[in-house]
């Protein structure tokens, strides 16, 4: 239960980070176009904060690591999504007024929408490494298929996101879903207990 | 593979692939491939191999006026609904041929156009004969952005707005949305009118004419292959009128190679879509999606 509650972490921040990044374009492109570099822009912002989310949640784990701390890095990132739903249009229109240039209008916005939501969930991954190795001979082993987890997450997400559920649902419906979902799995993290021997 | 394939395979993509003719130019831009063909006398602009998906623009190199291609006849089809248009803005250049066409038939009237892709201007201007002047000027930038720019920057507002941006295999979902289509209407001066040229054959038809309706209400749908929409910012001119407007042009429309009544028949009303389809918006609007399902 404990490892099952784990790798459902990761998997689903693999699937919260892509699913917003694809939305993301799309919340962009009413206010600077679709042009080659929002998207620029967008992925710029994502690599760089899961590349310092990941850095900072190594960090993290160092002391006194738990399945419930980890749940709550999954909330909390859930928790600083939180704007692109309430204030993501205001926030837009008015970075579109104030800068002139739409590839550092793109960058800004991503970067005030995307950035620390997606650093925190770059966290989850070495977090949940250090819960699950105990041993030094199977580090790799468990970090490799926790890769595989967060990865494939991030697969579907693209996936369903791009495929299906832009079809079937409106952005915010999307984004509340998956705001949803974190809430679900980070409490189900704070609830389980750890094994006997952890 | 074995030895013949090879062969095998060029005979048969030779034999598959539609007749474009030569290749005289091609470069990678930031989006697409931006090619030039050219055949017996015949140039056109494509942005797929061999045109596979379809031509952007052409030009008859003896005759460069003559509007080759059905739309483009059918997109002037708009002034008839506004026959004396001051200012006009044309979302999508391609090979430039109907800012071009507009230039000719209305020398007073002030043309911008606004195109995402610096190729296209690029090509536009050394093969297609696309020049910018003082009455004729163009913003490469996303349509959508440059709405929202005049929007902001106050009123400079166009009698007539010619999108131009869709094609066949895709279209830039922001610029067919409710909300996009209200800052077009906003841009519009009161009467402006605003022509689509559109593809859809698709699902997609029934939710692009709910969305253009909840915008526009009522407009004229001109459908032959392609499909024109003409629609107003304030009362639609009557058949009638239009008919009037059409016999003014019949001399200007000479050297582009049509008579204006080819188009009255076109001119139709119906709703032959389901009024139920759900309407695009920023928050909604799979546009490619609904024009790749059957």
């Amino acid at each position: 239960m404990y490892a099952t509650v784990l790798y459902l972490l990761a998997l689903w921040s693999g699937f919260f980070v892509m699913g917003i990044e694809l939305l993301g374009g799309r919340l962009l492109a009413p206010y600077f176009g679709s042009s080659i570099y929002v998207w620029g822009a967008i992925i710029t912002v994502f690599m760089l904060a899961l590349s310092l989310g990941y850095l900072a949640g190594g960090r993290y784990s160092v002391h006194a690591p738990s399945l419930r701390r980890l749940g709550i890095i999954v909330l909390l990132a859930a928790l600083c999504a939180l704007p692109i739903l309430l204030a993501g249009d205001t926030l837009l229109d008015a970075l579109a007024a104030r800068v002139p240039d739409p590839r550092f209008g793109s960058l800004l916005a991503a970067l005030s929408l995307f950035f620390v939501p997606t650093l925190i969930s770059g966290m989850v991954s070495p977090y949940a490494v250090r819960l699950l190795v105990a041993e030094r001979q199977h580090a790799g082993e468990r970090a490799g298929r926790l890769y595989f987890v967060s990865t494939f997450g991030s697969a579907a997400g693209t996936l369903l996101t791009s495929f299906y559920f832009v079809l079937w649902f409106e952005l915010n419906q999307i984004l509340w879903g998956m705001l949803a979902m974190s809430l679900l799995v980070g409490l189900a993290a704070c609830l389980v207990r750890p094994p006997v021997m952890a | 593979m074995s030895r013949g394939a090879p062969a095998l395979l060029a005979l048969l993509y030779a034999a598959a692939a539609p007749a474009a003719g030569t290749l005289i130019h091609s470069e990678r831009s930031q989006y697409r491939e931006v090619l030039v063909y050219e055949d017996a006398g015949t140039r056109c602009l494509c942005f797929t191999h061999e045109c596979a998906i379809g031509r952007q623009s052409c030009v008859l190199l003896a005759q460069p006026d003559r509007l080759v291609f059905e739309y483009t006849r059918m997109m002037l089809g708009a002034l008839f609904l506004t026959p004396d248009p001051h200012d006009i803005l044309v979302i999508g250049l391609g090979g430039g041929t109907l800012p071009r066409a507009l230039e000719r038939l209305l020398p007073a009237a002030h043309i911008d156009v606004v195109e995402i892709d610096p190729a296209v201007v690029r090509v536009a201007a050394q093969y297609f004969d696309f020049k910018a002047t003082a009455q004729l000027g163009v913003s490469t930038e996303d349509g959508r952005a440059y709405v929202r720019r005049l929007l902001r920057a106050g009123t400079p507002q166009y009698d007539l707005i010619l999108l131009d941006a869709y094609e066949r295999q895709y279209i830039p979902e922001h610029l067919l949305t409710r909300e996009f289509l209200q800052q077009v209407r906003q841009l519009l001066k009161p009467g402006g009118i605003v022509a689509a040229n559109t593809w859809s054959s698709s699902r997609l038809y029934a939710n692009e004419s709910v969305t253009y309706h909840a915008v526009f209400g009522d407009f004229y749908n001109l459908k032959s292959g392609n499909r024109i929409i003409l629609a107003s910012a304030g009362a639609l001119p009557s058949l009638e009128q239009i008919r009037r407007n059409a016999g003014r042009f019949t001399t200007a429309f000479e050297p582009l190679g049509f008579t204006p009544d080819t188009l009255l028949p076109l001119f139709s009303m119906q709703q032959d879509w389901d009024p139920a389809a759900r309407v695009l918006t920023d928050q909604y609007s799979p546009a490619n999606l609904l024009n790749a399902l059957p």
